[in-house]
């Protein structure tokens, strides 16, 4: 069931994409890199890096943000006309605890282990500033369809970013990757030490740092200058 | 004795940037001169302060488990628990409102330099945070969970100050093009976090 839910809003965008226009295709890969939430946008570092320390929860975190982002997207569009500008803020923040909520008890139903791990960091979705921060810029102004892919396209640049971070950290800090050891057995015997420092929270800040720093050196029209 | 306690390990051990990241958003986003990140410090410090009693009490005596035993026997068996989040959410956004109101009225020197970053708060990670901690670790009594809020706050502003007052002086430093703005900031709160650390082992 959890993985069922995870899938949808993937398949709608590998189905769709033949039939869609390069507009609304670029809403998708756009955030994967020019304007990546967490690099470019600076958007949802929190959750980001404190669930980063293994694969396996960060994994499961990226797809309930893809879902969340999703679906929180799809709603405000369909019902931006009749939202009371004063009172907005309050209205979406409803719409996304209301799924969230959905995604807590589903997480606690199917992946217990994991959701005990990710703690109040699933709650903390609500705050997601990738989720606000696109309600308010995009699903306030454009029609559903769009604001949808808008939301699948920012979730997964999101989650794209926190896989790779704990890729590193759980190589370098237990010398394994979703729990399969990676690093032979005889290096240890020579003297090989799982780096303790990685799995500790400022290593994410870090390695997140050393990706905006490769990232930006490929792409050097997001350089800032100040 | 025990309310110190709870102050300095909110304030130091586990404070809310370097221990949980949360509120990193506003964090990177206002800390460009120290004067504006004060100024959403001590907004932050007051919405934490008042927001996480008043979830306290909702949480003791609405959601959890049997928390509603004080209206009628007949409720004991009720939990709630499930729509904390969207309980604690509501009632942060509209204490924010209702802050900025307030000030608006009766400080209005305050308001004004304070401006945009009030609503902001709304959607500041660190406060839902503050509250699902507080639920998450069960503090005894309101007492306890207050002087949580009001601790994490301190280290809030602790942090974004002086991460701000970096910036101000790294910008006369030679930074590797693509490492500026954004990616040294990351660094330096990475580094900073390690120097937090050394509080780890403090027990009290």
């Amino acid at each position: 069931m959890s993985t069922e839910t995870v899938k949808a809003p993937v398949k709608v965008k590998v189905s769709g994409e033949r039939l869609f226009s390069p507009k609304n295709k670029k809403l998708v890969t756009d955030p994967l890199n020019d304007s990546n939430p967490i690099t470019v946008q600076v958007l949802g570092i929190c959750s980001a890096l404190a669930v980063t320390t293994k694969m396996e929860p960060s994994i499961v975190m990226a797809m309930a943000v893809v879902v969340v982002c999703a679906f929180s997207n799809l709603v405000i569009s369909i019902i931006r006309n009749i939202i009371p500008n004063r009172i907005r803020i309050i209205v979406q923040l409803t719409v996304v605890a209301s799924l969230v909520i959905l995604v807590d008890q589903v997480l606690k139903a199917y992946v217990y282990d994991v959701s005990k791990q990710l703690s109040v960091f699933v709650g903390l979705i609500i705050t997601n500033c990738i989720i606000m921060g696109r309600l308010e810029a995009f699903a306030m102004g454009n029609k559903p369809w769009p604001a949808f892919l808008d939301g699948v396209g920012n979730g997964i640049g999101y989650g794209l970013i926190l896989v790779l971070v704990s890729a590193v950290r759980e190589l370098l800090g237990s010398g394994e990757l979703m729990g399969f050891r990676i690093v032979p057995d005889s290096f240890y015997k020579l003297g090989y030490f799982n780096n303790g420092l990685a799995i500790l929270p400022p290593m994410a800040l870090i390695v997140v740092g050393v990706f905006i720093w490769i990232q930006r050196t490929k792409n050097p029209k997001l350089v800032e200058n100040n | 004795m025990e309310h110190v306690n709870i102050f300095i390990k909110a304030v130091f051990i586990e404070n809310m940037i370097f221990a949980y990241f949360l509120g990193m958003c506003s964090y990177l986003a206002i800390s460009k001169t120290v004067k504006s990140a004060v100024g959403l410090g001590f907004a932050v410090i007051f919405v934490l302060g008042v927001s996480v009693p008043v979830c306290y009490l909702l949480e003791n005596y609405l959601l959890k488990a049997g928390a509603m035993a004080w209206i009628s026997p007949g409720l004991a068996t009720v939990d709630l628990s499930f729509l904390s989040f969207i309980m604690f959410i509501a009632t942060i956004a509209s204490i924010v409102q209702l802050v900025e109101m307030v000030i608006e009225k009766f400080v209005p020197a305050l308001y004004t330099s304070l401006g945009i970053f009030l609503p902001l708060i709304a959607v500041n990670c660190s406060i839902l945070g503050g509250a699902l901690f507080m639920q998450e670790r069960e503090y005894s009594t309101i007492g306890q969970a207050s002087v949580f809020g009001f601790g994490s706050g301190v280290g809030w502003f602790l942090a974004i100050v002086a991460i701000a007052a970096i910036r101000e002086k790294i910008r006369y430093s030679n930074v590797p093009a693509p490492l500026r703005g954004l990616g040294i900031t990351f660094i330096i709160t990475g580094l900073m976090g390690i120097a937090f650390m050394s509080f780890m082992g403090v027990t009290i």
